[in-house]
């Protein structure tokens, strides 16, 4: 198998402030965020990262599409360093979480022009695309109406397109069906097959069993920032399903420390 | 790399001039409502002066001396002069400012009382008492108009030397060109206004463009294309100084229209008349553009810095209290110094630049080396834009 992406010990501290110390019941000033986290990608699968909130899952992947530096370590993303080589990163993959927005004033039309000539795309190519993209998505009839007019679903649709204006080969998607309706939720999870299907790489991070289950081929399970199983599904779960599986891991990793 | 820049560039203005109730408010607005206010001040102003003319006023006169006679009847037609004497009960009326009177009293005999008084002895010199009512416009005009014919009067027969009489209409003692006495007037105002509008216009959009996006999520969208920092540091630089600079155009034009309404109102006449040549007019605009773009500069840095764009705001007042002070200091100087020192000093240089153009009395190594400088400030201002960009603390905070 073909590893196209691969982090090796990635660590990442976050300063706590007064209040979130008090929240938290701590009196440590620093929280860590990722600890010493290392995993390998392979061309062509989807690879999920499960965990709770706050276990770092969404930090990773921050990382991994060079929007934060990692404190130490580092991750090749088709033979680029987030490090060394962020912009180089940045135009293999596509990112999508709901922390980026779109421009509200614009029209899904405008964005994606705008977004394919950020990312050199020649002229031809994005008309093309776009026709194709937008057809796939049911965004043609919604093309020159305002971002902000439109509805939470739709968005979600624009956004994806938007993302992959480039044609990246690899999708770091932060919990993808956030949020959805079941229908919008279904459109996004066969559009993640298809894409695998045309040989992309997707990496998404997710809390739900079902969608991992439903999707993945391979996982890694996270817990306080530490990888603590990872493997195809079927070595993860050892025979169990899945959540069962899930809730031994958290309790020998928080009974350890206990 | 031009092309991204380029391609920013293009979004932000298409941001403001497809978005009619922006381009409004930042280019239209601005313009207008000084216009409107101007005119209406100038309007005003013309309309208080005019109906203080047309007021009926009595002036009642104690002890009329022959001397004064033919100044107070000189007065004009709504003005009745009757003689007789008063008492505190006709002074206590004045304390009612709708009472248009003026209460005048003479010593007895004033003109032989004058004629006798020898300034050296150290006696009082005698008195003429004025009662009238400042809040009353109509009545403060008359009693300037008293002391104005009283004033005479008193240089006439004490008269022993003159100063500066012309004796024909060649005669000039003032030897400074008519062009720079109109010089004088704008370039007390105009820098100030200049910068202070390029300021204005600058702010809302640079907060708006970076604080705004930066709160809305949108610019971390940007942040995750491949393009370099730099461009989008650059690219929003240029375009925000560009719709700022259009705002302030809007301002300017305001203020040029509104011109003429304010100065007849201050009874100034024809003072200002634009003589201005082309280099000067290429300065004044290099200047005002590089103004701008170090204004847009701090302001970007600072909406860059700031959580959101209230903050931002908050973050924006000091800095523009500064150039206010700046440029007051700037308006009380008489002496703008030649020495190129002061041009390397970011508002000061563009200010004092401006004064002296105004003056025309511009040293061209001095302009240059204040558009040399702002330009610096400027780039330099983009390379810590452009770390702030790449700074994630500085971006991903809440």
């Amino acid at each position: 198998m073909d590893e196209i992406l691969t982090a090796s010990s990635l660590c990442k501290t976050f300063n706590l402030s007064r209040k979130q110390q008090r929240i938290e019941h701590t009196t440590q000033r620093q929280k860590v965020a990722v600890d010493n986290l290392s995993f390998t990608a392979y061309r062509g699968e989807i690879f999920g990262l499960l965990g709770p909130n706050g276990a770092g899952k969404t930090t990773t992947l921050r990382m991994l599409s060079t929007l934060i530096r990692p404190d130490s370590g580092d991750a090749t993303v088709d033979g680029y360093s987030i490090v060394s080589d962020p912009a180089k990163v940045r135009s293999k993959i596509a990112f999508l979480t709901s922390e980026l927005k779109l421009e509200d004033f614009f029209t899904p039309n405008y964005l994606f022009d705008f977004f394919s000539q950020l990312h050199g795309v020649p002229e031809d190519v994005i008309k093309e695309r776009k026709a194709q993209l937008f057809s796939r998505f049911g965004i043609d009839k919604f093309a020159e109406v305002k971002v902000a007019n439109l509805s939470t679903g739709m968005k979600q649709k624009v956004s994806i397109v938007i993302s992959l204006v480039h044609d990246p080969d690899i999708i770091i998607f932060d919990e993808p069906t956030n949020g959805l309706d079941v229908l919008t939720a279904r459109v996004v999870t066969d559009f993640l097959r298809e894409l695998r299907t045309k040989g992309k790489t997707i990496i998404l991070s997710t809390h739900i069993f079902s969608l991992v289950e439903q999707l993945c081929d391979r996982v890694g399970v996270i817990i306080d920032g530490r990888m603590v199983a990872c493997g195809s599904l079927s070595d993860v779960c050892a025979g169990l399903s899945l959540e069962d599986r899930f809730f031994e891991l958290y309790k020998e990793t928080k009974g350890e420390e206990e | 790399m031009k092309n991204n820049v380029l391609t920013i560039i293009k979004k932000e203005f298409s941001r403001v001039f497809n978005d009619r109730q922006l381009t409004f408010t930042t280019i239209i607005m601005p313009g207008l409502i000084i216009y409107f206010v101007y005119s209406l001040m100038g309007d005003a102003a013309n309309k208080m002066a005019q109906s203080d003319r047309e007021e009926n006023i009595s002036m009642q006169v104690e002890n009329l001396p022959q001397s004064m006679a033919q100044a107070f009847n000189l007065f004009g037609n709504n003005v009745a002069v009757a003689e007789g004497s008063f008492g505190e009960a006709e002074i206590a009326e004045l304390k009612d400012k709708t009472v248009n009177r003026v209460l005048v009293r003479f010593p007895v005999q004033f003109d032989s009382i004058v004629n006798a008084y020898d300034p050296m002895q150290g006696q009082l010199a005698p008195n003429v008492e004025v009662y009238y009512n400042s809040t009353n416009t109509a009545t403060q005009r008359i009693y300037s108009m008293v002391c104005g014919a009283l004033d005479n009067y008193e240089k006439s027969i004490s008269n022993r030397f003159d100063i500066n009489r012309a004796d024909s209409e060649e005669m000039r003692f003032n030897q400074a060109d008519d062009e720079k006495v109109s010089g004088m007037i704008l370039s007390k105002i105009l820098p100030f206004l200049i910068l202070m509008m390029v300021f204005s216009g600058v702010m809302s959009i640079a907060q708006t463009s970076i604080a705004g996006e930066k709160e809305r999520g949108t610019i971390a969208t940007l942040l995750i294309t491949p393009m370099r920092r730099e461009e989008l540091a650059l690219g929003k630089i240029l375009s925000i100084s560009g719709i700022g600079l259009l705002s302030a155009l809007s301002s300017f034009i305001g203020i040029l229209l509104s011109l003429p309404k304010l100065i007849s109102a201050n009874g100034g006449g024809d003072l200002v008349s634009f003589n201005y040549g082309t280099s000067d007019l290429v300065v004044l605009l290099l200047v005002i553009l590089t103004s701008a773009l170090i204004m847009t500069a701090v302001i970007s840095l600072l909406s860059t810095i700031a959580k959101d764009v209230r903050n931002a705001g908050t973050l924006c007042l000091p800095v523009m209290f500064g150039i206010m002070f700046i440029c007051l200091i700037s308006m009380f100087q008489n002496n703008v110094s030649d020495s190129l020192l002061y041009d390397i000093i970011p508002f000061y240089n563009s200010i004092t630049v401006l004064t002296a153009l105004f003056q025309h009395e511009m040293q061209m190594i001095n302009a240059l080396v204040t558009i040399g400088a702002n330009i610096f400030y400027t780039v330099f201002a983009v390379w810590v834009l452009t770390k702030l960009f790449n700074n994630e603390k500085v971006m991903f905070s809440k």
